[in-house]
């Protein structure tokens, strides 16, 4: 008994006419209870304590081969089971929706930092300390490691390198015009919780505990490593310590567990290090990229360029997609794009929280300020003057957008009025006070998704899903869905997480998880109200459900008594047509207030709003928190975040939170969001759009257009750290 | 080459028999099975693993088990359950003071060891003065709390749930 809907056309609001009232409310997490209280339990938590305990080996050349170990020394030391180095090892995760093995062989080595091997023992300290002592011999090759050198190979993939118009008649002709070059720096995602795994076999089947996003993915990328079944591959993620990204894909901590505990026929725990999380997951790749803006007399843009240099491994598919949001956000007739591939022996890269958007619009927003100053308009009116009736490359319509209710509604919240257009004249002491506004745009995307609502004849209910909760809220989003729907109280409604047992979902990513699994858990809902109509023989429209209670025409009964069995059905959403004729996006408008130290070029963040459309909000708080969550991300994109690598070698310097340097409680004030009513029929039927990474979309160019506002400093080569903003203050 | 260590945890007894090189955090996890104390660095870096040892907060993580014989820990399990939460705990969770929950266990035990050190009088960096009792405005909250990391970005949250409970707040 199913609910299938391909989104081919927009879809009535149907949630919005249910009775129970706590869709879209601030209900607290499910989950809360237990991670307050230390008793959720996360991969490397799920042993039994009889588990052996498995240590990575990294390599310390950059290119080479392996030549051999000294695995029988450590093979002797005490308690040590086992040195694997196995040729199924992965070189380094798999990409996000790979659903393949990602590259394998331990004894290539592509990068400094990958693991080569997986030293076993009885206890951690004893293969912490083994894996520490193996010697390893290699035949190490001369290595490209600088994105940016002259001599670096780059590919330019021909579909990524578009032209429309002419640019460079559009510059020449402009009245005012931007060509400037901006640089990002490589970035990690940092989750809280280390990639971690505890693999166990039952004959031929894996049961795999481990730290993932997407598990439906995920069970295939780790059977097509091993080289087995999938169907006889299960992954359990019911708490997952954070991703943004990171733990989309399959990782080596997963593989290398899974052939150890095979080998040795008992489990196997494997939790990466620190600094094996920065070194063997993923980065964000920098970036070089250059913005050409041309504008009429009125501001008006005649024409946008937007070319980046981005780096990856070789034979990584994965390109940080630079311009996502400049080929939609703003008007202007003549386009030019370009998209290069340094192929470097750096860590892989692979998608961040916002790939695309998190460093594409820190350029392209800077450029927007950059253009109002030279136009001498208000930074929020330039950008109310080019927005596009229609998508300026493709003409089509926008499913929903309330870009300018935003830029306007954020100005009038946070005083914009209030802002001296001149830079460096507002001083509070010994700061310079200023104030940058940035736009917010994130493409939203639909994907396949089913979910198991079983409606039991005490009048509960249970979700089933193999969609994961990475902080993201879906244990509760999907619970007031649900909810809803039935009209059951909130506390009636258990869900599943996290089970490749369950029915497959389109997990945590691309701010997708939401949209989708919920509209899977929308039509199972709407099938059971549909079983439920019948039952009265009536139509499901004339049913009102509350609090457990059936109402229909005249008559009232507990939906306990009208029901005798369990009822089960499955909701199955997919992707259609809408996906191809509209543009989807979610909007939004950063405003920041930042001071900075006239005698240390110190930056602080004292005020920052985001003002968002993002189509039917499902939970107010866990909506807000994400912003939160993304804005804070491109406050530290913005000052302090910056992943170095050794220019001899590749290798990454800071590979530890002490010296990689995410925001900490005091560099964050107040933060204020704010979510515009808005519907989105084409997006899904909950007529919702994605909320994750939003906040992170453009937040930091907000921050450095503030720097500018307050001192006229211009950062142009991210993060804009003490050193870059000193040289350039006003003399006091 | 094992140790014998007695340890008071969370008000009770617990005797370990382990590899001289656990450090405090491994114990817990994986000898005594708490596994409410996080690791997130292992290297003093993150705060995950805050517990609180003979009323101070300490990063687990950097301390060795054996180490600590007689001492008295308190974890997170020892705060509070499900059912009946801390009222630091409860407020996380009305606050949304966290996301993943990762960092959370160490920000609750951080958070409670530091509303009695603010009760006691210490200063802290952004403090005015030495000598003055402190009023735990968010400022002095966000600076007491900046060893603990938190990924998701929960900031506001957990400021808003230690401000709530600091004023005594309601559970």
């Amino acid at each position: 008994m199913n609910q299938h809907l391909k989104m081919d056309r927009p879809q009535d609001d149907v949630i919005g006419t249910m009775a129970q009232g706590v869709i879209g409310t601030a209900a607290p997490r499910r989950d809360g209870p237990v991670k307050v209280t230390g008793q959720a339990r996360y991969a490397a938590e799920t042993g039994t304590g009889a588990e052996a305990v498995g240590v990575l080996v990294r390599a310390t050349i950059t290119k080479g081969r392996v030549t051999g170990m000294d695995s029988d020394a450590v093979r002797a030391m005490p308690g040590v089971l086992s040195v694997i180095t196995d040729k199924r090892l992965l070189r380094n995760p798999a990409q996000g929706t790979a659903n393949a093995a990602p590259v394998q062989d331990p004894g290539q080595v592509a990068y400094f930092g990958q693991p080569i091997a997986l030293v076993v023992a009885e206890t951690f300290e004893q293969a912490r300390h083994a894996a520490q002592g193996l010697k390893v011999r290699y035949a190490a090759e001369e290595a490209v490691t600088d994105p940016f050198a002259d001599t670096t190979e780059v590919e330019r993939p021909e579909a990524k390198q578009t032209e429309q118009g002419d640019l460079d008649a559009a510059m020449t002709a402009a009245e005012f015009s931007v060509d400037s070059t901006y640089t990002t720096p490589a970035q990690n995602s940092a989750a809280m919780e280390p990639h971690a795994s505890v693999a166990e076999w039952d004959g031929d089947r894996l049961t795999l505990h481990g730290s993932y996003q997407m598990v439906k993915y995920n069970r295939n990328e780790l059977a097509d490593s091993l080289g087995i079944d999938p169907a006889n591959v299960r992954i359990r993620a019911p708490y997952v310590g954070g991703g943004f990204g990171s733990k989309l894909g399959i990782a080596p901590e997963a593989v290398a567990a899974a052939i150890a505990a095979r080998d040795l026929g008992r489990a196997v725990r494997v939790v990466m290090s620190r600094p094996q999380v920065f070194e063997a997951t993923m980065r964000r790749s920098g970036t070089r990229q250059r913005v050409r803006l041309a504008a009429d007399a009125d501001g008006r843009l005649t024409g946008i360029g937007h070319e980046a240099r981005v780096s990856n491994l070789p034979d990584e598919a994965f390109s940080e997609p630079v311009t996502m949001a400049t080929h939609f956000l703003y008007a202007g007739k003549n386009r030019k794009y370009a998209h290069e591939i340094a192929r470097v022996h750096r860590t892989c890269a692979g998608s961040m929280r916002a790939p695309g958007e998190a460093v594409g619009m820190l350029a392209l927003e800077n450029a927007m300020d950059e253009l109002a100053h030279a136009a001498g308009i208000d930074p929020v009116e330039l950008r109310l003057r080019n927005i596009p009736d229609v998508h300026p490359e493709n003409g089509k319509d926008y499913s929903s957008r309330r870009f300018a209710d935003c830029l306007r509604d954020g100005a009038a919240r946070f005083g914009w009025s209030a802002r001296n257009p001149k830079p460096g004249q507002v001083r509070d002491g010994e700061w310079f006070i200023g104030m940058g506004v940035a736009s917010a745009a994130r493409g939203n995307i639909l994907q396949e998704s089913q979910a198991r609502v079983i409606l039991h004849a005490d009048a509960t209910a249970t979700v089933e899903t193999d969609m994961t909760d990475i902080g993201t809220g879906t244990y509760t989003i999907l619970a007031q869905i649900a909810a809803e729907m039935l009209g059951l109280p909130l506390d009636s409604v258990s869900v599943r997480l996290g089970d490749t047992d369950f029915p497959p979902a389109a997990g945590s990513g691309g701010s997708w998880g939401a949209g989708s699994a919920g509209s899977a858990v929308f039509l199972a809902c709407q099938k059971l109200r549909q079983s439920l109509a019948d039952m009265l023989d009536t139509d499901p429209s004339e049913l009102t459900l509350r609090d457990g209670t059936v109402t229909s025409s005249n008559t009232q009964q507990s939906l306990a008594d009208l029901l005798s069995e369990d009822l089960t059905t499955i909701g199955h959403i997919e992707p259609g047509e809408t996906s191809e004729t509209m543009q989807h996006a979610g909007f939004g408008a950063h405003f920041a207030e930042v001071a900075v130290n006239a005698v240390t070029g110190e930056s602080r963040v004292r005020r920052m709003l985001g003002v968002f459309s993002a189509g039917r909000i499902l939970n107010e708080q866990t909506a807000r928190s994400q912003c939160h969550g993304g804005m804070i991300f491109g406050i530290g994109a913005a000052l302090t975040e910056d992943m170095v690598h050794d220019h001899r070698d590749g290798h990454i310097v800071n590979h530890n939170l002490a010296e990689y340097h995410i925001p900490v409680n005091l560099d964050i004030p107040q933060l204020d969001v704010v979510f515009l009513e808005e519907r989105d029929a084409w997006a899904n039927p909950l007529q919702s759009k994605g909320v994750g990474e939003l906040g992170i979309s453009g937040a930091g160019a907000a921050i450095t257009n503030a720097i500018y506002n307050a001192t006229g400093v211009r950062v142009r080569d991210y993060p804009a750290t003490l050193d870059r903003v000193l040289p350039g203050l006003p003399d006091d | 080459m094992t140790l014998k260590t007695t340890l008071k945890i969370n008000g009770k007894d617990r005797t370990l028999d382990a590899d001289p090189r656990t450090s405090l955090l491994d114990a817990l996890r994986n000898h005594l099975d708490l596994k409410g104390t996080k690791k997130g660095c292992d290297h003093g870096q993150c705060g995950a693993c805050t517990v609180i040892v003979n009323g101070r907060r300490i990063n687990a993580c950097l301390t060795l088990a054996c180490m600590h014989d007689g001492d008295e820990v308190t974890t997170i399990e020892g705060l509070g359950t499900p059912e009946q939460m801390s009222a630091l705990q409860d407020a996380f969770v009305r606050h949304d003071g966290f996301q993943c929950g990762y960092c959370t266990a160490g920000q609750i035990c951080s958070a409670t060891a530091m509303l009695d050190e603010a009760k006691a009088g210490w200063p802290s960096h952004v403090s005015a003065s030495l000598g003055d009792d402190v009023s735990l405005t968010d400022e002095e909250i966000s600076e007491r709390m900046s060893g603990n990391l938190c990924r998701c970005s929960a900031y506001p949250g957990i400021v808003n749930a230690i401000r709530d409970v600091a004023r005594g707040g309601a559970r």
